[in-house]
């Protein structure tokens, strides 16, 4: 499937903003599965300065400064991308979830302390025994992993309310928990604390879903927003995308453009900027098939 | 031999009463009168000089700790903010074989440490060895991924590493903190050694005393060549989070010494990926910063922090070798006591070295074998100390030791749920050193803090260090807060110590310059203000006396116009309720009389003196960095002698109602003093003395800056505070004068001409009584009178036409044309204008006041926004949640 995707940020100030510094991770990534052939971020007004980097996660970020005074501040980012279905294996032969989580510590390679790391708490994911125990109904002894990560996903989508109004950013996981509402940045970072609290890796995806036109209606430009999944690690089978805001697992649908220990780690758009008043914060996604 | 013991009973004889606890090492000691070698010439020389004049010089010492010196701020608002630090008289002897030792373990600890930063923040070697478990790194909260990936030049994180002594009883020194965020408490240190030089001077040159100037030397040669590009002259900045962290004394006062200018996170800019200073001509840009700030709040994009502390951007600018921070961000990775199990080992395999220097046994729970090892101890009921595992932004220093009082389950529990996040350590039974409590020498245990700097590929120890003592010997190794005495480490040379000063430029010429450090507009700010209160609270002082006096005095001055003048002027100027200086004034005063003194010093009273000297010391204390000693000895002074004034005031009220006071009630009083005012409470006559003192304070404040403050812009934006202060009050006296001729108009000038300290003056021209017209043109229109309101806006015109300013442009600011508008009308009244004789109409002169009252103010305003309000504080952009 290949996805032309326009993703703008738009920052509009009561008052002038002398100077403004942003960080964006808005570049989208190349895995086994999807490539980006094409990918341009367009700043107004023009940068003075800007920079591009890989982060630790091998991520690419990007860095740029506006030193012009604006009171309008509008970021691009246009990506062509492919993405290629990929083959699950089936859920009864995946490995034992104990083994997996047995094999990390001791695998002391470069990649092996790279998928290592996803199994600690991070600043949105801190470590809750409640998670661990309600994980753990899914996760019964010796369950293939892949059959044990479709229950809790399945539990956590039927458990926890879609709710745009009821968080917001720094809304704690175990708030969420408590309240079982949320949107799929709670529902991501709920489903990483329940399986880092069983010992496993798993890592947080920022990118986007393509949204399917309904019958009636054509498909709204604009309409789609940034969207959020972890992935799982799972052993032989390598990492394995999950979305518990859809209960699925991704195929062609979803576009991934960074990831992290959490929201913190790839957040799309971050920044600091003087002066510039009250600000209105304005994000569209469109996300079209080509053809 | 019969000297060697007469030197020993002296020195005992210091000692007779101090009986340290044998289960200990004393420092002194070996037992109860056996002195160890190396001491007893020591003691002997500290007896000769006597214990009541050891006691009087340290007494002295102390004095000038509290006046001038090093501080710190402690949370603690019932006495104030600020606690002096406390200094033991007697310095910690250590032999040079000793030190030489230390020195070399400490070397090599601090290289290790930054290899290892290095290693962590690049290709985590450690971890692929197996030399470091993989989940301490990720466990560690302050393992920031965004500091990976760092080069900083010459590979050096660390350019400073502090450690944290205790010696064991068998007389070998552990490590028991690794401290490698900023170097505190190397300002402690530095003030340390300065009274004690002064207390000891003698005793350091005989016994060939190290001296710390060279230490600070190589610091900054240090700082100088780490700039990027080798730039000959650098520009470095000391970065400091500012008055509301709790070094922020210590910062200031290593900025002073070391010659850095004094920055906090505002007075910073990030502009094309450089750092640049923001300073009243615009920005400079920065080269090296010595960095005071915790990491984790430096870079507030990148780290995210909403401290609204640091500079957006600095990491990216630190990335691309544009800046140097010393120490770079990061460092404070590696100071978490939970590394220290593993150092041995990696000293091993990379060094191919023991490690020299142990550290404090200590299990990272993180491991099981450790945990269980842990666990078992516990059972047995042995005593180990857990603590977190990682320190964060030095955030466990108010943890300290909280599971001191946990029962041993509830721990095991916590270790079972949380393993990573806790270590356990061996307590350490610190060795013991006599302090003098109450006039005899008790036993407290000691830490030593000692500190290094990178040279040349390796590392400098600084011969001395922060000795701290508590009572008991439980884990001090905290905060430099930590622990209730302190001493200064003294290291004995081997041979004569050459005199070395920080100021070494005999040999290479000196380049002659006329501006000192540039001006930060947040300085500039807290000059201006500065300037505006302690004008204002002289006077406040100088109104307020009459008034006192009159009050107080014999003569019958309750029908008098003058008084009724001066209390109208007071209650203009928001000292008094206006429903005071209304008619039947007379009934009044007995009121006025009682509630004077509790007005003037009332705290929360806008513009009262207590408000006025508590923020121009305010004011003061951020930029002490940039005053005189002395003129901040006077500001600190008068606003001690406020506090106490208002302290026995309240007293005073409160004794007047019921029973005794609290502890917090009494405050900076003294006992007796709490014994009198349960007979006599603060009543005018103490205001009346109180604002006697004040006045001579402020002059002599007034003196050193007219005298002693060289003429930079920070002097400029002091002067243009005070100046339009004075004019505002000049002005305001006048207005307050009855327009119509009254009958007692002689008396009611004299008064105004009293307040405004011109009555000399008037004296000396004119022999006859007071006349109107005379008076006003002194107060107003002579402009050779420093007090009058003519001199103060030449004055202003001067000093807003000297303020730096973009010179392409071609006419004067608005500011200029303010001043010179002012002057101009001014300088146009006419003599008939002074004392107008038009009935009810609003005369000429009123006019002009009017308009001096209504254009000052935005004069203030418009001088705040160019020079002072720079640019804000940055804030963070709201972020968008996905659906």
């Amino acid at each position: 499937m290949k996805y032309k995707i326009t993703h703008t940020t738009k920052y509009t100030y009561d008052a002038p903003v002398p100077v403004c510094h942003n960080v964006v991770y808005l570049t989208p990534r190349n895995t086994e599965t999807q490539s980006c052939s094409r990918h341009r971020l367009t700043v107004n007004p023009s940068p003075t300065t800007h920079s591009k980097r890989n982060d630790y996660f091998g991520n690419a970020v990007s860095a740029f400064s506006i030193a012009t005074s604006h009171k309008l501040l509008q970021i691009t980012a246009s990506s062509s991308v492919m993405v290629e279905p990929r083959e699950l294996p089936a859920e009864v032969n995946t490995t034992a979830w104990e083994i997996i989580r047995d094999s990390l510590a001791p695998d002391h390679s470069a990649q092996g302390l790279a998928t290592y790391q996803f199994a600690f708490p991070s600043h949105h994911v801190p470590l809750h025994c409640e998670l661990a125990d309600y994980a753990r109904e899914s996760f019964t002894s010796g369950r293939p992993i892949l059959e044990a990560v479709r229950s809790l996903n399945e539990r956590l989508h039927a458990d926890i309310k879609y709710d745009p109004k009821a968080t917001t950013v720094s809304t704690p996981i175990f708030e969420v928990f408590e309240h079982r509402r949320g949107v799929c940045q709670d529902q991501a970072h709920l489903m990483l604390g329940c399986l880092r609290a069983l010992g496993l890796a798993a890592r947080y995806i920022s990118g986007y879903v393509r949204t399917l036109p309904s019958e009636d209606k054509p498909r709204l430009i604009g309409g789609d927003a940034s969207h959020a999944w972890i992935a799982v690690f799972c052993g032989e089978d390598g990492w394995i995308d999950v979305d518990p805001t859809n209960a699925s697992f991704p195929q062609v649908e979803h576009i991934t453009v960074a990831w992290g220990r959490d929201f913190s780690d790839v957040c799309p758009v971050a920044g600091m900027f003087i002066g510039g008043g009250n600000h209105q914060l304005d994000v569209s996604v469109d996300v079209a098939v080509v053809d | 031999m019969s000297g060697v013991e007469v030197n020993q009973s002296a020195g005992e004889s210091l000692f007779a009463e101090y009986a340290p606890d044998g289960s200990f090492y004393d420092e002194i000691f070996r037992r109860p009168g056996d002195v160890r070698p190396g001491w007893s010439d020591f003691l002997s020389t500290v007896a000769r000089i006597g214990r009541t004049e050891l006691m009087s010089r340290w007494l002295q010492a102390q004095e000038e700790i509290h006046e001038t010196g090093i501080a710190y701020n402690i949370f603690d608002h019932s006495v104030g903010t600020v606690r002096p630090w406390e200094l033991d008289l007697l310095p910690q002897l250590i032999a040079s074989e000793e030190w030489s030792r230390l020195s070399v373990g400490l070397v090599q600890r601090a290289s290790l440490l930054n290899r290892l930063l290095a290693d962590l923040y690049g290709s985590q070697e450690s971890l692929t060895r197996g030399l470091l478990p993989a989940e301490w790194l990720f466990a560690h909260p302050g393992f920031r991924r965004v500091f990976h990936g760092q080069t900083p030049p010459g590979g050096t994180f660390l350019h400073f590493y502090t450690a944290d002594l205790a010696r064991a009883p068998d007389g070998r020194w552990w490590v028991v903190g690794d401290r490698t965020d900023a170097p505190l408490g190397l300002g402690y240190a530095l003030e340390n050694r300065i009274v004690t030089s002064r207390m000891l001077s003698h005793a350091i040159r005989s016994f060939h005393i190290e001296r710390l100037a060279p230490f600070f030397m190589t610091l900054q040669e240090t700082l100088r060549a780490s700039a990027p590009n080798h730039r000959d002259n650098p520009r470095i900045v000391l970065l400091s989070q500012g008055p509301s962290g709790p070094n922020y004394f210590e910062d200031a006062y290593l900025a002073r010494y070391l010659g850095y200018t004094l920055v906090e996170g505002g007075d910073l800019a990030v502009r094309d990926d450089y750092v640049f200073l923001k300073t009243l001509g615009g920005l400079l840009s920065v080269d090296v910063i010595l960095r005071r700030l915790s990491d984790e709040f430096c870079d507030p994009l990148e780290l995210r922090s909403t401290a609204g502390l640091g500079v957006p951007g600095l990491l990216q600018a630190a990335r691309l070798g544009h800046v140097t921070i010393a120490n770079a961000l990061g460092s404070s990775l590696v100071e978490s006591p939970s590394l220290m199990p593993f150092l041995p080992r990696i000293a091993r395999e990379w060094l191919g070295e023991e490690l020299v220097l142990p550290s404090v046994a200590t299990w990272w729970c993180g491991q099981e074998s450790a945990r269980e090892h842990v666990l078992s101890q516990i059972k047995k009921g042995h005593p180990l100390s857990i603590r977190s595992a990682f320190r964060l932004g030095r955030r466990d220093a108010i943890e300290g030791d909280r599971f001191r009082n946990t029962d041993s389950r509830e721990i095991a529990m916590l270790l079972e749920r949380e393993p990573c996040n806790f270590i356990a350590q061996e307590a350490v039974q610190r060795s013991t050193s006599p302090v003098w409590c109450d006039d005899s020498p008790t036993s407290w245990h000691l830490a030593l803090r000692v500190f290094l700097v990178a040279s040349k590929n390796s590392y400098h120890l600084m011969p001395g260090g922060l000795v701290r003592l508590d009572r008991d010997s439980a884990p001090l190794d905290l905060s430099v807060l930590g622990g209730h005495l302190s001493k200064d480490a003294w290291v004995q040379a081997t041979g004569p110590v050459q005199e070395v000063t920080l100021l070494a430029t005999a040999k290479q010429p000196v380049l002659l310059r006329r501006s000192g450090a540039e001006l930060p507009s947040r300085v500039a700010d807290n000059f201006f203000w500065f300037g505006r209160r302690i004008e204002r609270a002289q006077d406040t002082c100088r109104l307020l006396r009459p008034v006192v006096t009159r009050l107080t005095g014999e003569g019958d001055f309750e029908s008098s116009e003058e008084l009724a003048y001066l209390i109208h002027c007071l209650a203009e100027q928001g000292h008094i309720e206006p429903g005071f200086a209304v008619e039947g004034m007379k009934d009044r005063l007995p009121t006025i009389a009682n509630v004077l003194p509790s007005s003037v010093l009332d705290a929360e009273l806008l513009g009262s003196l207590r408000y006025s000297v508590a923020e121009a010391h305010r004011n003061a204390s951020l930029v002490r960095d940039r005053l005189s000693l002395d003129s901040w000895r006077i500001v600190h002074h008068i606003e001690r002698l406020l506090m106490r004034a208002s302290q026995l005031e309240q007293f005073s009220e409160f004794s007047s109602k019921k029973g005794s006071p609290s502890d917090s009630q009494k405050g900076l009083l003294t006992p007796d003093e709490v014994g009198a005012f349960k007979r006599q409470p603060f009543g005018l006559v103490e205001l009346d003395e109180l604002l006697g003192e004040l006045v001579v304070n402020l002059s002599a404040l007034d003196g050193l800056i007219g005298e002693s403050m060289t003429r930079t812009s920070a002097w400029r934006f002091l002067e243009l505070g005070r100046r339009l202060e004075r004019s505002l009050h000049v002005v305001s006296l006048v207005q307050s004068i009855p327009s119509t001729s009254i009958k007692e108009e002689g008396r009611v000038l004299e008064a105004i001409l009293e307040v405004a300290d011109s009555i000399m003056t008037y004296r000396s021209r004119y022999l006859a009584a007071v006349s109107r017209t005379a008076a006003l043109d002194l107060l107003l229109t002579d402009e050779t009178n420093p007090r009058s309101l003519a001199f103060q806006l030449a004055t202003i015109a001067d000093h807003v036409a000297h303020l730096p300013r973009d010179e392409s442009k071609p006419l004067g600011s608005s500011e200029e044309r303010i001043a010179l508008s002012l002057l101009h009308n001014l300088r146009m009244l006419e003599v008939d204008d002074l004392n107008p004789t038009s009935g009810g109409k609003r005369t000429k002169l009123e006019r002009f006041l009017h308009q001096v009252v209504d254009q000052l103010p935005k004069l203030s305003d418009l001088i705040s926004h160019r020079y002072l309000i720079h640019a804000g504080v940055a804030r963070q952009m709201s972020e968008n949640k996905g659906n």
